[in-house]
């Protein structure tokens, strides 16, 4: 099985031969996986160099021109390092465009802060007209960006794609989907958290909803899964809390307790592996069931 | 409540027919301006714009009011978004909006505020002030009117005309954008920088002109106010369009002081 990122620059290159107004703008970073569609499209395919605020305005300014444009690079120099292109270029021109990072949280565990962006999606919730779309699995990846390219005319899309997976792909949805459930507590699996939740909670009475469109969040999906037990974990691969303003929307009306699991804010100072961070920011299985356990007052 | 859906460019077009009787001349613009009040701190920022505003929309530029929308139009990008009373008049004065907006500059019910947005102008193409934005984008368009292959209004291909302030190159995003449209020789840009030397640490001894030169732009630098050779310069421009890479115009005014 190919990763989210070789599909991503599959399912671009064959936009790319389909769509005579898609682009795509990069900056260096994946430039070889775009090498045979460069070739079919040079005047479609542009790398900018190690600028990726040009990037970005390239991207804003192509729309403008009328063009679909797919911009994409790590996600610490796509969304912080040019986050007022975004916000300008992109956002306030009303010029929209398919961002798509690779890097999500902590693939980069290795590669230390300066190539992780847990606070991606914060950011990009803050600038109006972003959709924020999380693959849990590189086989939901080809519909979640032609969904997104083909949404273009509404609105801008950030695709968040991630070398961490789960084990098995499930049909694309904007809605929250129900995976399995129960009556304790509502259990929202945000993307790649859908695995290590199940297996943490395998033998618990919850409802557990899988995610991968987290903006717009699915407030009526929610409040029929949360079915009155009064009790929400949210599991996010990004900053712990992103999404805890939505549940709470979402469920003004109704009593609640709200556990918010993703990466802390604060500066960790640990290389490694990806399932080490996991571990170091309690979002393995074991991190996310000592969490819910604790939170539901049962014995793990 | 925001301001979309009122007063469109159509309902601009009647008002400013209604009222004035055709397009006014350079000599009227200094009128146009004195109806906007209020932004004085950007006082020597409008006026040094405003013959090479002129000039482009009298002479240069392939849009009107009534190709506004059309995707052949050449684009003209305001980068320097600070002090755009200037920028209202020719507007104005070439019926883009009509002359009855500019009293209102920068008030609540306005459409014309201390910086410009797309969403609110007929004309407007790009919404800006925060400086350093206009040039990268514009890249991005010529790229993108390349890509579509469109023919300009009058056949030539559309072109993009970017205006920067010399302070406003200071800006690390524009060296972004000066390299690399050099380095690929985008062919349907112009920049024309109003140089009123205003950039605190200045351009050293060859001028804003090197920085583009040695990118691989055309350069060349005339009177800022001089009508005659700023059209010049920018039919030359215009014509090399297809031999060489982006073209840059760097116009000469007086200083602040």
């Amino acid at each position: 099985m190919s990763d989210m990122r070789s599909v991503f620059a599959e399912t671009a290159s064959a936009l790319l031969d389909e769509d005579p107004l898609a682009a795509v703008v990069l900056a260096e970073i994946s430039v070889d996986m775009f090498g045979k569609a460069a070739a079919r499209h040079p005047d479609r395919v542009l790398n900018v160099g190690i600028r990726e605020q040009l990037m970005v305005s390239v991207g804003g300014g192509l729309a403008l021109a009328g063009m679909r444009p797919i911009v994409h690079t790590y996600a610490p120099f796509l969304v912080e390092r040019a986050y007022e292109q975004v916000k300008l270029d992109l956002g306030h021109q009303d010029a929209h465009a398919v961002l798509v990072s690779i890097g999500a949280s902590y693939d980069g565990a290795r590669s230390g802060r300066t190539h992780q962006a847990p606070e991606d999606v914060a950011l990009l919730e803050s600038v109006p007209g972003f959709s924020v779309v999380v693959p849990g699995h590189p086989a939901e990846v080809e519909a979640l960006l032609c969904g997104a390219v083909g949404a273009l005319d509404a609105g801008s899309t950030y695709l968040r794609l991630s070398t961490e997976a789960n084990l098995e792909a499930r049909p694309v949805s904007a809605s929250l989907q129900v995976v399995r459930s129960g009556r304790r507590a509502v259990v929202v699996a945000v993307g790649p958290m859908l695995s290590p939740v199940l297996e943490a909670v395998a033998d618990l009475d919850v409802t557990v909803a899988y995610a991968t469109t987290v903006r717009p969040f699915d407030a009526a999906g929610l409040r029929a899964a949360e079915a009155g037990s009064g009790a929400v974990v949210l599991v996010e691969p990004y900053l712990a809390g992103t999404s805890s303003h939505a549940v709470a929307s979402a469920l003004t009306s109704r009593p609640h307790r709200l556990l918010s699991l993703g990466v802390p804010l604060g500066e960790l100072r640990r290389y490694g592996t990806p399932a080490e961070h996991a571990a170091f920011h309690g979002l393995d299985a074991a991190g996310i069931r000592r969490s819910v356990t604790g939170f539901l007052g049962l014995t793990s | 409540m925001g301001l979309r859906g009122v007063g469109r460019a159509a309902d601009a077009r009647g008002a400013a027919c209604g009222q004035a009787g055709g397009m006014r001349s350079y000599a009227e613009l200094p009128g146009l301006m004195t109806q906007m009040t209020g932004d004085e701190k950007h006082g020597p920022s409008a006026t040094s714009t405003l013959d090479v505003l002129w000039v482009l929309y009298d002479q240069v530029l392939r849009v009107s009011p009534d190709t506004v929308d059309d995707p052949g139009r050449d684009r003209f990008l305001l980068s320097k978004g600070h002090g755009p009373a200037a920028y209202y008049a020719v507007l104005a004065a070439k019926e883009f909006i009509p002359e009855s907006w500019l009293a209102g500059f920068g008030s609540a019910g306005s459409r014309l505020g201390y910086h410009p947005d797309r969403s609110l102008v007929p004309g407007v193409e790009i919404a800006s002030g925060s400086l350093g934005h206009g040039l990268p984008i514009g890249v991005g368009v010529a790229h993108g009117l390349l890509a579509r292959g469109l023919r300009g209004l009058g056949d030539p291909a559309p072109r993009v005309y970017v205006l920067v302030g010399d302070a406003e190159l200071d800006e690390g995003s524009n060296s972004e954008a000066i390299v690399y449209a050099g380095a690929v020789g985008l062919p349907n840009l112009t920049v024309v920088a109003v140089d009123n030397q205003s950039s605190t640490y200045g351009w050293g001894p060859g001028g804003i002109e090197a920085h583009f030169a040695v990118g691989g732009w055309s350069t060349v630098r005339v009177s800022g106010r001089d009508h005659e050779a700023l059209a010049s310069a920018f039919r030359v421009t215009a014509a090399g369009a297809t031999s060489a890479g982006p073209q840059l115009v760097v116009a000469t005014v007086e200083g602040e002081e």
